[in-house]
C-alpha cells in the first residue's frame, strides 16, 4: 500500500526512496466517492454517559499526487561510509581518533610528542588532512610514524569516502591507533562522521576561554577536549577554570585534559587516556 | 562554505530519486542546530540545480527550533543557547530536536 495516499496498486518500482521504498507507478485517478452519509443510529438507550468520541478523521490528503514522501537523511552516504570505516578500525581493533580543532591549536605538534613518547609501546598511523600542502606530513613522517596526506582543495573538512581510501593506502596494524588529524575548522567538521571511535577537540589556551559557546556544535559531538599550550597561561589572560565550565555547559560527558604539547605537561593523563581507550574503545 | 557540498549532495540524492523525471518542488528539514544556513543552502540551491532535472525547482526549506530532554528528571523544553540547564538543575540535557538534515520531499512535474 502507498504511504503517501492510502492506495494499493501493485505497479513496477520506480522510485526509491531511503529505506522506505515508496515505490510505484501511480496514475492516481482517484476517484474517491466519499459520499460520507455515516448513518451513526446509535440508539442509545443507556441512562449513563458514555463518551463515545467518533473522531472520523476522513482526511483526503490535500497533496498533490506527484509528491514523494523522501525522508532521506541528507548525509546517509557519508554516515553509510563511516560505518564502513567503523566496521574495518574495530576488525582490526584500532582505535581511530578525529581531531579537530581550529588552525594552529597545536594538533600536529601534539601527535609529534605523541608519537615520540608512545610510538615504541603502540603502533601509530597519522591521516592528516590539510587543504593544501604536505608540510603536516613531512613532520609527522619525521617521527617515523606512517602517514598519508589528503589535501582536501577547496573542501573544508574530511568526509567518510576519502578516509576510507587513506585507510585503505595506511593499512594500519592490528591493535594500533590511527589519528586522523581533520581540516583546522571548528565549524563543518562536526557534521561528519569518518568512522572514528571518538572525536577529540582540540582548543589552545592563545584562543578564547568562550570558544565552546561560540562553537558548541564542534564541542557537543566531541568525547574529549585537549586544553593545549597551558605552559603559555602565566602570559595570558585565559582562565583555563572558566573554559572548562564553559566546554562542560555545552557538553556535561566531555573529558577534559589540560597538556602541554610542546613542554609535555599533563600529557601522562592524554597516554593514560589513549591505553585505555585502546584497550576497550570508547564506543561500538 | 560546506553548504555548497550540501547542497550538491541534496540535488544529486533528489536527482537520482527523480530519475528523468522534471521535480518542480524540494522540501528540506532543517534543523536549527544542524550547523546548516538555509540561506546559503538557498544561494547553492540555484547553482547547483543548473542542468539537472531539479532546474527551477522550489526549494522550501522548514527549519526546526531545538527541544532538549532533562535526561535527570524527563522534562522537555525549548533550547534557547546550547548552554542549557534543566529546572531541576541537571545539565545533562540531551538534544531531542534540532540537529535535522533531512529531505522530506519532493514533487514531480
Amino acid at each position: 500500500m502507498c504511504t503517501t495516499c492510502g492506495c494499493s496498486d501493485n505497479a513496477e518500482p520506480r522510485l526509491v526512496s531511503g529505506g522506505e521504498s515508496h515505490s510505484h507507478e501511480h496514475s492516481h485517478s482517484h476517484s474517491h466517492e466519499h459520499s460520507h452519509d455515516h448513518e451513526h443510529t446509535h440508539s442509545h438507550s443507556h441512562d449513563h454517559e458514555h463518551g463515545h468520541d467518533h473522531d472520523h478523521s476522513h482526511e483526503l490528503t490535500a497533496k498533490s499526487h506527484n509528491t514523494i514522501q523522501l525522508e532521506q537523511d541528507i548525509l546517509a552516504k557519508n554516515n553509510l561510509l563511516a560505518m564502513r570505516n567503523r566496521g574495518f578500525f574495530e576488525g582490526r581493533k584500532v582505535l581511530a581518533l578525529n581531531l579537530v580543532s581550529s588552525p594552529g591549536s597545536g594538533k600536529t605538534a601534539l601527535l609529534e610528542r605523541t608519537i615520540n613518547e608512545l610510538g615504541a609501546q603502540i603502533a601509530i598511523g597519522v591521516i592528516e588532512g590539510d587543504q593544501e600542502t604536505d608540510n603536516d606530513a613531512q613532520r609527522i613522517k619525521a617521527t617515523g610514524a606512517k602517514v598519508v596526506q589528503i589535501n582536501t582543495g577547496a573542501g573544508c573538512h574530511l568526509e567518510a569516502d576519502i578516509v576510507a581510501r587513506a585507510i585503505n593506502a595506511l593499512d594500519p596494524t592490528n591493535n594500533s591507533i590511527v589519528f586522523i588529524e581533520n581540516v583546522g575548522n571548528l565549524v563543518c567538521p562536526a557534521l561528519f562522521d569518518l568512522g572514528e571511535q571518538a572525536k577529540v577537540a582540540i582548543l589552545s589556551t592563545t584562543e578564547g576561554e568562550d570558544k565552546p559557546l561560540k562553537y558548541p556544535h564542534m564541542f557537543r559531538a566531541a568525547q574529549v577536549l585537549l586544553i593545549n599550550k597551558i605552559d603559555l597561561l602565566p602570559y595570558l589572560k585565559f582562565d583555563i577554570n572558566k573554559c572548562i565550565a564553559n566546554a562542560l555547559a555545552i557538553n556535561p560527558s566531555l573529558k577534559v585534559m589540560a597538556v602541554s604539547a610542546q613542554e609535555g605537561t599533563g600529557m601522562q593523563l592524554w597516554y593514560d587516556w589513549l591505553k585505555a581507550n585502546i584497550l576497550a574503545p570508547a564506543r561500538g | 562554505m560546506h553548504e555548497l557540498s550540501i547542497t550538491a549532495n541534496i540535488v544529486a540524492i533528489v536527482a537520482e530519486k527523480a530519475g528523468s523525471q522534471r521535480v518542480v518542488r524540494v522540501k528540506l528539514e532543517i534543523g536549527e542546530l544542524s550547523a546548516i544556513v538555509p540561506d546559503s543552502v538557498r544561494f547553492c540551491f540555484d547553482v547547483c540545480a543548473k542542468g539537472t532535472v531539479l532546474e527551477d525547482a522550489v526549494l522550501e526549506i522548514d527549519q526546526i527550533k531545538p527541544r532538549g530532554k532533562c535526561q535527570s528528571c524527563g522534562a522537555e523544553f525549548d533550547l534557547e543557547l546550547m548552554a542549557v540547564k534543566c529546572k531541576c538543575g541537571s545539565v545533562d540535557i540531551a538534544c531531542i530536536a534540532g540537529n535535522e538534515l533531512k529531505i522530506k520531499e519532493m514533487e514531480i512535474a
